[in-house]
Parts: C-alpha cells; sequence; structure tokens
C-alpha cells in the first residue's frame, strides 16, 4: 500500500487555479521527485500535503487516513516533515537550538517543569543538545555547532533545515529545493545527503530544479505544469513522455 | 422617541466624522509603511489648539484655520523624518513606542505653551440650532459633514484619477514593485505623514465648537480613530470612512439609551466584538501569506 | 542560550542582599521596591513580547484586575487577602484566555487593537463602579498577612518583594532554555517552521499571554497591598504603554534587559520631575531617541557592542 495519496487535489487563490486535479501516490521508502517549470505549483502542492494551505477540493492520504486541511503541527505528530525553498531559520536563536526545535514534539514541554527547571527535564534536555549536534554534523554543519543562527552562511542555512526536519524523528519528509542557490559543490553533498537520509529509511519527497541531482536521486518522478499533472513515473519513463519534451523545451531552455 | 434617536443619530455622525478623518490618517500611514501612527490623535488635538490660538491671537477665521492644517501637517512630516525613516523596517512593536514617543512630545509642549485649561473655538456659522422632527442639529455639524463629504471625495478623486495618487496607492499594494516602476516610495511615505497629520487636524478644527478641545483630547480620539480604521478593515480607505461613522453612531446610540458613563467604551467594546467575530473587519479582504 | 546566563541571577540577588544596607533613605527603599515590582511584571511581559513576539497594549488592566481584587474583595466581602489575590489571578487568567483564543489567530496590529481595547474597558469600569471602586479617586487596601503575620514596614516589604524578583529571573531563564521556552522564540522566528515541527503556535501564544497577565494580576495585588492604596491609574492605558516601553527600552528578549527597563522607567519620572512641566516632553523624547539609535534596547544593543551575550 502506498504511504501518501493524493486525489483530485486543487487550490484556488481567488481565480488563479495553482494546484488543479493532481493525483499521485507514493509509495513508503523511495525518494520522489516532483518537477516542473518556476510557477507550475511545486511548492504549492508541498504547502497543501504538509497543512500550510487548505484544499478547495480534492483528497489526500496518509497510511490510507484522511489529512487534507489538518494543520501543520496535526501533521508533525504524524511524522511528516518539511524544509522550505524560502528558508524559514529563526534567526532569533542559535543554530542548535534550531535543531532542538525539531525535536519539539519529542520533549517534554510543560511550562511548569520548565519554569522550575526540574533535573529530569534538564536531563533530557542535554541529551537532545547531544543528539541535535549529532545530526548537525551528520548534515555537515560540523564547525557550525555552537554558531549563531545569523551567522551561518546560505548553504549552512539550508542544511540547518535539513537537520531540524531530521529532528523530527519523521517517516516522511519534503525537501523544498534543497540545493537551490548552491554551487556545484554544494550541491553535490546535498545529494549524497539526501541519499543518505532515504537510506536511513525516511520517504523523501523532493522538489529540486537540478535535473542531474533529480534523475541521480529519484525511484520517480511527477512533473507539473501550470498545476497541472504532465506527467508521471521513473525518470526514463518521464524524459521520454512527449508532454513533458514539450513543455520543457517550449517553457524553458 | 423618534426626535431623541434623531438626536442621537445626529451627534453620532457629527463626532463620527471626525473618527473617519483620522481613521483615514491611520489608513493613509499604514498602507504607505505598515506603521500605526499613535501620534495620529495630537493631531486631532493639535489641529483645535491651533485655531484657537490663532482665532485668539486676533488672525481672521480662514488664515487661522489654514495654519492650524498647516503647521500639524509640518509636523506630520517633521515626525515621519526624523524618526521613522530612520529605523525603516523595524519591529512593530518598535515603531508602535517610536509613535508614542512621538506623541507624548507633541502633546507636552503643546500643555507647555498653551497650558491645561479647555478652550473652546465659536462656531464657524452661528449656533442657532436647526429643528429637524424635533431634533436639534447644530450648524456646526452641517459643517463637520459637508468639509468630511468634500474630503473624502477629493481623496477618491487624488487616489483614483491623479498620477500621484495612483503612485501612492501602487506602494500600498506592493512597495518593491513600485519602487522598480520608478515610483519615490520615500516621497510616498512623507506625503502620507503630512496628509495623515492634516486629516487629523481638520477633524479636531470642525469638531473643536462642539466639543471643546484641551492638550490631552487626543489619545482617545486617535484611539478611537485606530478603533474607526481596524472596524473598517485596516488599509482599506472607505471602510475607514465608514467605520468613523458606525463607531460615532454607536458611540452616541450607547450612551443615549444605555449608559453615558460607559460612552468610551462602547468603541472598544465594538472592536472586540469584531475581531472575535470578523477578525478582518466589516470590510477587509483575505491575505495568504507565501512561505 | 549560553551557560553563563545564570552568573547574571547571582549578580542579581547579590544586590538585593545589599541594597537595603545601603540606600540612604525610606524614600530610596521606596523607590528600590517599586522597581523590583515593575521588573517582575516586565519579566512576563517580556516573555509575551521580546520572546513571543507577540504584543500587548493593555497589561495594567491585568494589572488592574489584581489590584482590584486585592483591595475590593477584603473590603467589601471580608474575603481572606490571599484568597482575594488568588482570586484576582484565577479571575485575570480566565479573561485572558477567553479574548487570547480568538485574537491570536490575528496578526500583529489587530493584537495590539485588542489588548488596547481590552485594557481601556477594564480601567473605565474601574473609574466608573465608583461603589464598589472608590471611582476615579480609588480606594484604601487592607494589610496584607498570613497566619498572624503582617506584612506593614517597608523593610519587610523589600524582603518579599526581592524573594520575588529573584525567583522570576531564575523562572525565565529556565523557561526560555526549555523546549517550552524554545517553541515560544521559535514561533517568534518563523511561525510556519514552527508549525511544521509540531508547535501548536495558538495555543503556546494564548499560553505565554495567559502567563503574563496571571504575573501581571499577581503584582497588581502586590503593589496594591505594598502602596496600601489604589486608583485607576494603575490600570490604565499609559502605565500598559509605561510598561511595554520597559521591555522595549531595556531590551527585548533580554531577561536582564527588562530588569533595566524596569529600573530606568520607574526612576526615570523621579528623574524628570526637576524638568517641571516639562516631563511628558522629555519622557516622550527619551523613548523616541532609545528607540531609534537602540532599536533593540539597551542591553542587546550594549552586549552586541562588548561581544558577550545577555
Amino acid at each position: 500500500m502506498s504511504m501518501l495519496e493524493v486525489k483530485d487535489l486543487s487550490i484556488h487563490f481567488g481565480g488563479v487555479k495553482a494546484v488543479q486535479n493532481v493525483s499521485f501516490s507514493i509509495d513508503a521508502g523511495i525518494v520522489y521527485a516532483v518537477i516542473g517549470p518556476n510557477g507550475a505549483g511545486k511548492t504549492t502542492l508541498f504547502n497543501l500535503i504538509t497543512g500550510v494551505y487548505k484544499p478547495t477540493s480534492g483528497e489526500i492520504k496518509l497510511d490510507g487516513e484522511s489529512i487534507g486541511g489538518k494543520s501543520p503541527n496535526e501533521l508533525a505528530t504524524r511524522g511528516v516533515a518539511r524544509t522550505f525553498q524560502n528558508l524559514q531559520i529563526c534567526m532569533n536563536m542559535s543554530a542548535i537550538e534550531n535543531v532542538m526545535v525539531g525535536a519539539h514534539l519529542r520533549l517534554d514541554r510543560n511550562l511548569i517543569k520548565a519554569a522550575l527547571r526540574l533535573p529530569s527535564l534538564k536531563r533530557r534536555d542535554a541529551e537532545m543538545r547531544e543528539e541535535a549536534a549529532e545530526l548537525m554534523r551528520f548534515v555537515g554543519l560540523d564547525k557550525f555547532v555552537d554558531s549563531r543562527a545569523d551567522a551561518m552562511p546560505y548553504g549552512a542555512l539550508k542544511r540547518l533545515e535539513i537537520a531540524r526536519a531530521l529532528a523530527m524523528k519523521p517517516r516522511l519528509i519534503f525537501l523544498d529545493e534543497p540545493a537551490a542557490g548552491l554551487n556545484a559543490n554544494e550541491t553535490i553533498e546535498v545529494d549524497h545527503l539526501v541519499r543518505k537520509v532515504a537510506d536511513s529509511g525516511v520517504t523523501v519527497v523532493l522538489v529540486e530544479h537540478d535535473m542531474k541531482m533529480v534523475m541521480n536521486l529519484s525511484e520517480r518522478i511527477l512533473v507539473l505544469d501550470y498545476g497541472k499533472k504532465l506527467a508521471e513515473g521513473t525518470g526514463e519513463e518521464v524524459r521520454k513522455n512527449p508532454d513533458v519534451i514539450a513543455a520543457y523545451l517550449g517553457a524553458h531552455e | 422617541m423618534l426626535a431623541q434617536f434623531l438626536q442621537f443619530l445626529f451627534s453620532g455622525v457629527t463626532v463620527g466624522a471626525t473618527y473617519a478623518l483620522a481613521a483615514l490618517g491611520f489608513t493613509l500611514i499604514y498602507n504607505a509603511s505598515n506603521v500605526i501612527n499613535f501620534a495620529q490623535g495630537e493631531f486631532i488635538m493639535l489641529g483645535g489648539m491651533l485655531a484657537v490660538y490663532f482665532t485668539q491671537a486676533g488672525l481672521p477665521l480662514p488664515v487661522a484655520l489654514l495654519l492650524a492644517i498647516l503647521i500639524p501637517a509640518i509636523v506630520g512630516i517633521i515626525v515621519e523624518k526624523l524618526a521613522i525613516e530612520p529605523v525603516k523596517g523595524a519591529e512593530t512593536v518598535t515603531l508602535i513606542i517610536i509613535t508614542i514617543g512621538a506623541s507624548l512630545v507633541i502633546r507636552g509642549l503643546i500643555q507647555v505653551w498653551l497650558g491645561k485649561n479647555t478652550f473652546s473655538l465659536p462656531a464657524f456659522s452661528g449656533d442657532e440650532p436647526i429643528q429637524i422632527l424635533g431634533a436639534t442639529l447644530l450648524p456646526q455639524s452641517l459643517w463637520v459633514l459637508g468639509v468630511t463629504a468634500i474630503v473624502v471625495v477629493a481623496l477618491w478623486y487624488f487616489f483614483n484619477r491623479t498620477l500621484q495618487g495612483k503612485a501612492m496607492l501602487a506602494t500600498s499594494f506592493n512597495r518593491v514593485a513600485a519602487e522598480l516602476v520608478g515610483i519615490n516610495t520615500s516621497w510616498v511615505l512623507f506625503m502620507s505623514f503630512a496628509m495623515s497629520a492634516a486629516l487629523g487636524a481638520l477633524g479636531g478644527i470642525l469638531v473643536t465648537p462642539i466639543t471643546l478641545t484641551s492638550y490631552d483630547v487626543g489619545i482617545m480620539l486617535g484611539l478611537k480613530g485606530f478603533v474607526a480604521a481596524v472596524v473598517g478593515g485596516l488599509g482599506n480607505g472607505l471602510g475607514a470612512v465608514l467605520g468613523g461613522l458606525l463607531v460615532g453612531i454607536l458611540e452616541a446610540m450607547g450612551a443615549g439609551y444605555i449608559s453615558s458613563s460607559y460612552k468610551d467604551a462602547i468603541p472598544f467594546v465594538l472592536i472586540l466584538l469584531i475581531l472575535f467575530f470578523m477578525p478582518r473587519g466589516l470590510f477587509g479582504g483575505k491575505s495568504t501569506d507565501r512561505v | 542560550m549560553k551557560k553563563n546566563a545564570y552568573i547574571g541571577l547571582y549578580i542579581v540577588m547579590a544586590i538585593l542582599v545589599v541594597l537595603p544596607f545601603v540606600v540612604p533613605n525610606a524614600f530610596y527603599l521606596d523607590l528600590v521596591i517599586r522597581m523590583a515590582i515593575n521588573a517582575v511584571i516586565v519579566l512576563g511581559l517580556n516573555l509575551l513580547i521580546g520572546f513571543a513576539g507577540q504584543i500587548s497594549l493593555g497589561h495594567a488592566g491585568f494589572l488592574g484586575i489584581g489590584a482590584y481584587a486585592s483591595a475590593v474583595l477584603p473590603t467589601h466581602f471580608g474575603w481572606h487577602p490571599v484568597l482575594a489575590m488568588l482570586a484576582g489571578a484565577v479571575v485575570t487568567g480566565l479573561l485572558a484566555g477567553l479574548v487570547a483564543r480568538p485574537i491570536f489567530k490575528l496578526k500583529g496590529h489587530y493584537l495590539a487593537m485588542a489588548t488596547l481595547g481590552l485594557g481601556i474597558i477594564l480601567n473605565i469600569a474601574l473609574r466608573n463602579e465608583a461603589q464598589w471602586t472608590g471611582g476615579p479617586d480609588g480606594m484604601p487596601v487592607p494589610t496584607m498577612g498570613l497566619f498572624g503575620f503582617e506584612l506593614t514596614s517597608d523593610k519587610q516589604w523589600y524582603w518579599v518583594v526581592a524573594l520575588l524578583l529573584s525567583v522570576s529571573v531564575w523562572a525565565s531563564l529556565n523557561l526560555i532554555d526549555s523546549p517550552f521556552g524554545r517553541a515560544l522564540r521559535a514561533l517568534h522566528g518563523s511561525e510556519v517552521a514552527s508549525q511544521v515541527v509540531g508547535v501548536d503556535v495558538v495555543r503556546y501564544k494564548v499560553a505565554i499571554f495567559v502567563m503574563s497577565a496571571v504575573f501581571a494580576s499577581f503584582m497588581g495585588s502586590v503593589t496594591a497591598h505594598y502602596v496600601g492604596f489604589v486608583t485607576p491609574n494603575l490600570a490604565d492605558f499609559f502605565h500598559s504603554i509605561e510598561l511595554v516601553t520597559m521591555v522595549v527600552i531595556g531590551g527585548m528578549a533580554s531577561v536582564y534587559g527588562s530588569l533595566v527597563g524596569a529600573v530606568l522607567l520607574t526612576a526615570l519620572p523621579q528623574a524628570l520631575a526637576t524638568f517641571e512641566g516639562w516631563e511628558t516632553v522629555a519622557f516622550g523624547s527619551i523613548l523616541m531617541l532609545c528607540m531609534i539609535f537602540m532599536p533593540k534596547g539597551l542591553v542587546p544593543t550594549l552586549a552586541a557592542k562588548f561581544g558577550k551575550g545577555d
């Protein structure tokens, strides 16, 4: 059975149909890519599935259970994590604290206990800090473990978002253009990182413009154009699809 | 019955027009800069107090009134240049504190200069009340309503038919895009403060013959103008005008039928109810954040 | 959060222990007590404004509920002062929670409007219900006491307030560096990011709003008992603004900034009294200058300048 099932999903902003009747499903354990020209509705699709936007119509099912219209924090409790195309880092916190926030649901959030600094809470927090540092090393941010978030370069912040998402111990992770704005070397590193994440058993959904990375990593690819599904299949299938070729040749280079 | 109702309505609409002008002032500045200008009420006070001062100094009424509008406009510009422009893009709280600081300075200066007394201004065209269905309407109320109506029409013309007005409107929709097409957004900010201050002052002048004035009337008038702007859906010009009238009328009705000692609380009860049940104001639009 | 954050707490406690022995006279002791009371209120408010990034322009209203609960309930109904204080805090908590839930679905300026409105309504009610509250003139507050021990002298009050302040600083430091506190700061930094990691942002905003309101109500009761008299001025719009100003001038999201802000702004009116008539102008000018030249507030600005964390 597939992990995520999307059926006839649509959202309209006023008269703009940003996503229209899109259907697809994702099996557990794979890397799934969503591609398409700018403005095709890729990020909107992510926003819909992760609860940031409420769909106008259609159905989203996670493990057979309907999650359409649920809030992002409810989805987080079901193991759905994501990163953002435009960075959403908390610049008022240190780098490691950003990662620790990712573990929000795994920690005791009680206000009273926190104010009294109960030993149990303190101990768990110290463990979490160690785990967060470990995650930062996992994504290649060894030298930023003690850094402030607002002192980090762009490429490092991209990875910090991945570390934060991983701190949730997610089952399904949405990566929105993890390589955007990175140089060739950094892109290769992110490519390896995504592979490592997938190998650790997390299902990965990826929006990315770097075709080499997409073809290299993903088992299946969904192509969007003007908010509609243009094609879906393996890299090979998608590459040969005449509609895709037309769309990319017409709208792109 | 009807007479009483009309009486409340007249006084509500009159004071509501002042709120409407203040609310327009809030709206102009909010649209240009996303700042809530807590000094808006002080411009209302300045208008009234300066009008009193200049008429008592023996200047002919039209000259006195003109000065009482021009000077607050200049004060508005000074506030913008010295206090708002240097901190562009600061946090909301910071901007609120700055405008509150500005309001204290203005109020304090007037208090030092003109004292703590209450002043009145002679009505522009006599005090002979007009009888309408058993209710009385002061001629000054007609002045308030007439001038407000003219101002609203003039503003509508300015924003929809002149290049400068359209530039200001464009800036409120999308600052970056406005800059890209060559609009001087810094000029827009400057104009917004000047116009807001002038609008506030005008309201203050018009209503002073009815409500009297003193150095500290600005706080409540300003806050009620803010309520009116939010009632109308923050940023919506027509909404601000309707919001002002609505707040004025409800306040007068509440004071008349329910309790006059809770008169000042009525606008705030209204706004809490609106925020609870119609969070974007009565005339506000819908917006979605992009991430 | 730096490990040395707690060093500041020891310094504060050391100062609090030494202070009563060095203040020259009763006038200054009174000033210090009022500074400490304000500092506790501002600590709570800074959690809301500085850390969680939400504004309240009506906090003096909550102060008023606490203060008047401590004045009205014992005077008119014979309640025990401790019970009255708790009742004030409970009522404040319920009211804040009731108002906060719908409001926190909104943003920025609407929140400013709602809290401002609530504060003004409370203040008007206090002024008008003269048969209970004494109206604009205010009313006396009975002495605070428990188990036969009565709090009367300023010295006694000083130690009570110093203890409250130390505990509040400690609790604030604890809170900030906890999962709860990180969630608060995260929703300030990026609301959407905190949501997708599972933070129920409305719940957290409501929780911190209610907490800071209850703090204010509690300290309102303390103020009422300490001063022995309450007037509606305690709950007016201007006082709400003063409290916010203390947060902002000391430094948003800075525990020690809260203390500095409270100390400076409590002392300021005394210092300005010599300007006779010009107090308002001076106060306003200082507000503006501080915000224009140090928008982050004193403590964070100085900390950045001297390269140390707060």
